[in-house]
C-alpha cells in the first residue's frame, strides 16, 4: 500500500491526482445540477427545500462532505504545485511564440480558470452554505437563492463563473480519462467532442438559474418569492 | 513567384552554458527560395567567417529529416512553420520577401543552451539509458517470424519507433514535459512481445529518470503533437500513463 502511494511522487503520478480529484468533483457537479433542478419544479420551492434539509440531516452526507472539502483542497493543491512546478522548468522564456502550435487556450489556462472557480466558490459558500449549513437561517435556500439571483452584480458573476467553469471542463474532463491511461487513437476525438458537450451541458445548466430567476422567465422568481 | 528573397535574421547568440545571450540582427539579402533552412544558415556562416566574425553554431546531421539534430525555434515554432517536419527539410519558399525570421534554440532548464543554437540534450539519453531498450541475449539472431505480433499493434509500435528524439516536444511543450518522447519509447516496447518481459520496471525508472532531468509534467495541452517533426500522437501518452498505473499497483 505504502509502495503504490509512491507512484503520487512523480509528474505522472501527480497528474493522476489532478483526474482522480477531478473526475471526484464532477460527480458532486451533476448531483449539485440534479438538485438545482428542483427549483423549476413550480412548487413554491418545496421539493427544493426538502431535498436540502435532506443533505443537512443525512450522516452519510456530512461524510461525503468532508471527502468533498479534501477532494477540493487536494485538487487545489496540487493544481498550484504543478503549475509553478512546470512554470520553472523553463526559466528562459521564449522571444516569440507562435499560436498555431500551442493548443487550445482551454489547455493553456487550466491554472487560471481554476483561480476564477475557486474565487467563485468562495463567494458561493458564503452566500448558501455558511448561512443555511452551518447557522441554519430560518428562510428556506429556495427563497434565499430566488431572492439572490435579482441582484445584477450577482446573476452576472454566476454566469461569467459558469462560463469559466465550463472552459476548465471543456479541457478538464477529456483530460483526466487521458491522464488515467483510458484514451487511445481510437477514441482520442470521440472523448474529446464528448468532454465539450460535458461541459455545455455543465455551463448552460447552472449558468440557466440566475438567468431564469433574474428575468423572472416562467415565473420561477415569483413562484417562490411570491412577487 | 521570385527566385530570391531578402531577409533579416535575428538569431540568439551565446558564447557558452554560463554566458549571458542575447539576439544579433543579420541582414540576408538574395536568399534562393530553393535553400533548406540550414542552407541558408550556412551561407550565413560563410558570410559570417569571411567577415572575420564567429559563425552561428547549430546543430545538424543527415539533412534528410531522420537523425533528429537539427533543433531550431524558427518564428515562435519548433522546426518552424510546417507541420510533420524538420529544419533541415523546410525550404526557404515558406518564407515571404523581406520578413524578420527569429531563430532561437530550444528552450529548457532540462536542455541547457551550450553555444547559440545547440542544446544539450543527453536528458534524452538519460530516459533511454533508464530503461528504453529490451534484455536479450546475444547468439544468434532468432528467426523473424518466430514471436507473432498483430499488425495493427506492429503498425502503432512503429509509428511511436519513428521518434528521431530532436525534442520539438519539449522545446513546443508549455510545461518543458518530455512527455511525448517518454511515451513514444514505452509504447512502442509495450506493444511488443519482445518488450513484455520489462514493461513494468521500464516505465517505472524512465518516468524517474525524465522527472530527475527537470522536465515538466504533461498537461495534456497537445502541443507537442502539433510539433512533432514525425507526426507521434498523444495517444502514446495515454498508453504511458496506463503502463505506468499498471506497473505502480501491481508490481510483483
Amino acid at each position: 500500500m505504502i509502495h503504490a502511494l509512491k507512484m503520487f511522487y512523480t509528474t505522472v503520478g501527480r497528474k493522476m491526482i489532478m483526474a482522480l480529484t477531478g473526475l471526484f468533483l464532477v460527480t458532486f457537479l451533476i448531483e449539485h445540477l440534479y438538485g438545482n433542478l428542483l427549483l423549476y419544479k413550480l412548487d413554491g420551492g418545496v421539493a427544493f427545500n426538502e431535498y436540502s434539509e435532506f443533505l443537512v440531516s443525512s450522516l452519510f452526507i456530512r461524510v461525503v462532505e468532508i471527502a468533498l472539502f479534501a477532494g477540493f483542497l487536494i485538487h487545489i493543491i496540487d493544481g498550484i504545485y504543478l503549475t509553478l512546478y512546470n512554470r520553472r522548468a523553463r526559466k528562459i522564456r521564449y522571444e516569440v511564440e507562435h499560436v498555431s502550435g500551442l493548443g487550445t487556450w482551454f489547455s493553456r489556462n487550466m491554472g487560471l480558470t481554476g483561480a476564477v472557480i475557486f474565487f467563485f466558490l468562495v463567494v458561493h459558500l458564503k452566500s448558501f452554505f455558511v448561512p443555511y449549513r452551518i447557522f441554519h437561517t430560518d428562510t428556506s435556500l429556495a427563497y434565499e437563492v430566488a431572492s439572490a439571483f435579482r441582484s445584477n452584480w450577482y446573476a452576472a458573476l454566476y454566469v461569467v463563473s459558469m462560463v469559466i467553469l465550463g472552459s476548465h471542463l471543456n479541457h478538464g474532463f477529456q483530460s483526466a480519462f487521458h491522464s488515467l491511461g483510458f484514451n487511445n487513437i481510437k477514441y482520442m476525438k470521440p472523448m474529446k467532442t464528448l468532454g465539450t458537450l460535458f461541459a455545455l451541458i455543465m455551463m448552460i445548466g447552472f449558468a440557466s438559474f440566475p438567468i431564469m430567476f433574474y428575468f423572472d422567465i416562467f415565473g420561477v422568481g415569483t413562484d417562490i418569492l411570491g412577487h | 513567384m521570385s527566385e530570391t528573397i531578402n531577409l533579416k535574421l535575428k538569431v540568439w547568440r551565446q558564447k557558452n552554458t554560463s554566458a549571458k545571450g542575447r539576439f544579433e540582427i543579420y541582414d540576408m539579402p538574395g536568399v534562393s527560395t530553393h535553400m533548406s533552412f540550414l542552407e541558408m544558415m550556412d551561407v550565413l556562416n560563410d558570410k559570417l567567417i569571411r567577415g572575420g566574425q564567429e559563425p552561428v553554431a547549430f546543430d545538424h546531421d543527415c539533412r534528410e529529416g531522420i537523425c533528429g539534430m537539427c533543433s531550431m525555434f524558427i518564428n515562435g515554432r519548433a522546426h518552424g512553420p510546417l507541420r510533420g517536419t524538420t529544419a533541415c527539410q523546410l525550404h526557404m519558399r515558406h518564407f515571404q520577401d523581406g520578413e524578420t525570421i527569429t531563430i532561437e534554440p530550444w528552450r529548457a532548464n532540462a536542455f541547457p543552451v551550450i553555444r547559440d543554437l545547440v542544446v544539450d540534450r543527453s536528458a534524452f539519453d538519460k530516459i533511454i539509458q533508464a530503461g528504453g531498450f529490451v534484455s536479450v541475449n546475444t547468439g544468434n539472431a532468432p528467426d523473424a517470424n518466430s514471436i507473432p505480433v498483430e499488425k495493427h499493434k506492429a503498425e502503432e509500435s512503429f509509428d511511436a519507433a519513428a521518434c528521431i528524439g530532436c525534442g520539438a516536444c519539449v522545446a513546443s511543450c508549455k510545461n518543458s514535459s518530455a512527455m511525448l518522447f517518454l511515451s513514444a519509447k514505452v509504447s512502442q516496447l509495450a506493444l511488443l512481445p519482445q518488450g513484455d518481459p520489462e514493461r513494468k520496471v521500464r516505465v517505472l525508472k524512465m518516468v524517474q529518470a525524465h522527472d530527475e532531468a527537470g522536465f515538466g509534467s504533461c498537461t495534456n495541452i497537445g502541443a507537442c503533437e502539433a510539433k512533432c517533426p514525425k507526426n507521434i500522437s498523444i495517444a502514446h501518452i495515454a498508453r504511458l500513463n496506463k503502463e505506468y498505473l499498471r506497473a505502480s499497483l501491481a508490481r510483483d
